[in-house]
């Protein structure tokens, strides 16, 4: 048998959707039985929800004031001790779990795989790398732990209506002070989140400036969608960095991707991969951006976005 | 002596269009453009800053590779480097070892700070500088857009799905460089000169007692599934209907 522990990102008492993708992925494996490992100081709420995951056989939460908000010196060195016993400890590709795992793999000694897109046995992954431009095929050596991260964009979340048991358990390691959270500044948003979203918006340098860039959020509100940004509209201050999208930002996979004024480079495509229907509009017919695009709409963002809301 | 340790990886230039190899054990990479992965030169970047503020004397860049690397290495001191180190490595080195390794330099070169890069553009890994902190026991502020050193702690903004957070790590600490960190420098032909004269050190694997016993093995690479290339509309209207008759919008 195989046993995984995928450990749970949550924030805020909310269980954070990445998990339910970790366990999707650990199903993937022959043979799983998968945990879940819950770090927080009350942890209540996120280990009844991680509970619920259709598949999970376990819940182990830790309760521990320390662990909250999530410090990777902090919550590796316990992670390491839960992971006694285990054959694979996965986390998320996320911010969080890019940041947590290869902590807890070097703690452990073992090797990590990072962004799992597809499982091909017990030891045998594929994974994307050169900005998504090769798909490589990496096998482990078996008979020993492995740390992987889960590409969360390649896995449907597993569904709800299990009923693990919660176990509460108390782990035994001496953790660091050298480490202090100061603060997160996230903007408060009614809209839907980048991560998870049906439908994305994305505007680009195109936009000119923070003002123009409202034209993006109009038109997303209108559909219901998030909003992203490349990252030159990132640097130019025009959206927030937590809305970029590509290989240093978010990898989405949204059911329609709607990327205005950007021109398609390599490394915002490989964010992009997985959306179902990409649709572009862009004034130069030659942009990259239209070799991926299900719709292509050559024009001047300016008076197309109107003209696209007066259509809706 | 304070000294910051810089990491520095020769890749595939990012401009350059990677190809997989047709037989699959690869990508190409014949008479391609190498150059410093560029969260690499960043790192360098913000450590030549925090010496020219007179925050560190002496900045160490150490790459790990083959020999070629001492071409990075050189731009490496051509951008203001004092001093280099090669650890020569044939195979591609996975990500333990490369840390294991990187831990004997900073033991014997005691570094108050180690900057990397966030992830190489080649194995996309992201794992290294984590790996280095564990093994040092010593923090880590990863995806950093803002470092502040003030005396023997440093506040570090890094880059979270949130939005930015902040942390305050004492030294010494591994930070890992986020893209909006800075922009480095470009290199100037004197200083190009200059760098011929500086001191680059080459040394490998077992002479600092890591063993690269590779724990990963990649069976093959292939070229990622190809989209289609859709059709192009005419009009917002005839964009809108489209979608419309999809159920997307
Ligand atoms: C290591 C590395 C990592 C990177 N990671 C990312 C990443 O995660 N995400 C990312 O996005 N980028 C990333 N980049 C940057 C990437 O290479 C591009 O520079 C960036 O995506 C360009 O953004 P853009 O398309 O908005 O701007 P541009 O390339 O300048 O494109 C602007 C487009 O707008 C069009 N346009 C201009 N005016 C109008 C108008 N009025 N109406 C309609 N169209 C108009 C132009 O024809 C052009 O195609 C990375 C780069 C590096 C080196």
């Amino acid at each position: 048998m195989n046993r995984i522990l995928v450990v749970a990102e949550h924030a805020g008492g909310r269980l954070n959707a990445s998990v339910a993708k970790c366990v999707s992925c650990a199903l993937a494996i022959p043979d799983a039985e998968v945990t879940v490992a819950v770090l927080a100081t009350d942890g209540t709420a996120v280990a009844a929800a991680a509970a619920e995951i259709h598949g999970v056989a376990r819940v182990l939460l830790v309760r521990n004031p320390a662990s909250e908000p999530a410090l990777a010196a902090v919550l590796a060195p316990q992670v390491a001790k839960l992971a006694a016993g285990f054959s694979h400890v996965l986390g998320p590709s996320t911010t969080f779990g890019k940041d947590l795992m290869p902590r807890v793999a070097a703690l452990l000694g073992a090797p990590q795989v990072s962004d799992v897109m597809a499982v091909e046995s017990a030891v045998r992954f594929r994974r994307p790398v050169y900005a998504g431009n090769a798909i490589a095929t990496v096998e482990a050596a078996p008979g020993r732990t492995l740390v992987a991260t889960v590409r969360t964009a390649s896995f449907q979340g597993a569904g709800g209506g299990g009923s693990a048991a919660v176990e509460t358990v108390t782990v035994d390691a001496p953790l660091p002070a050298h480490t202090r959270f100061v603060s997160v500044s996230a903007a408060k948003s009614d809209r839907p989140d980048l991560q998870t979203a049906a439908r994305v918006i994305s505007g680009g340098r195109a936009l000119g400036s923070k003002e123009n860039f409202a034209l993006i959020q109009r038109l997303a509100d209108r559909l219901g969608a998030a909003v992203g940004a490349s990252r030159a509209a990132v640097d130019a201050g025009y959206a927030p960095n937590e809305l970029q999208v590509g290989q240093t930002g978010k990898i989405i996979a949204p059911e329609l991707y709607v990327a205005i004024g950007i021109s398609g480079a390599i490394q915002h495509l490989t964010g992009i991969k997985d959306a179902r229907t990409i649709v572009a509009i862009n004034k130069d017919a030659e942009a990259p951006i239209f070799e991926v695009a299900d719709y292509g709409l050559v024009g001047d963002l300016f008076s197309l976005i109107p003209e696209i809301e007066s259509q809706l | 002596m304070r000294r910051i340790l810089v990491g520095i990886k020769r890749v595939i230039d990012y401009n350059v269009r990677v190809r997989v190899r047709p037989d699959g054990s690869g990508v190409v990479t014949d008479g391609v453009k190498m150059s410093i992965n560029p969260f690499d030169e960043i790192a360098l970047e913000e450590a030549l800053r925090i010496r020219e503020r007179g925050g560190a004397d002496e900045v160490l860049a150490v790459a790990l590779g083959p020999d070629d690397a001492q071409q990075q290495l050189r731009t490496a001191l051509a951008m203001g480097a004092d001093r280099a180190i090669l650890v020569k490595a044939g195979e591609p080195v996975e990500p333990l070892a490369v840390a294991r390794a990187l831990l004997k330099l900073v033991e014997r070169e005691t570094p108050a700070l180690v900057i990397l890069g966030k992830q190489a553009i080649d194995d996309d890994c992201s794992q290294v500088g984590q790996m280095l902190a564990a093994l040092w026991d010593r923090p880590q502020a990863t995806f950093a857009s803002r470092v502040e050193i003030a005396g023997e702690r440093a506040q570090v903004t890094r880059e979270v799905d949130a939005g930015l957070e902040t942390i305050e790590v004492d030294l010494p600490a591994v930070i890992t460089t986020d893209l909006r960190l800075n922009e480095p420098r470009y290199v100037k032909l004197p200083d190009i000169m200059k760098a011929k004269k500086k001191p680059l050190d080459v040394t490998d694997l077992a002479a600092l007692g890591v063993e690269a016993e590779p724990m990963l093995k990649v069976l093959k690479y292939e070229p990622p599934p190809q989209r289609q290339k859709g059709v192009m509309v005419k009009s917002a209207a005839e964009l809108v209907a489209a979608l419309r008759q999809k159920g997307l919008v």
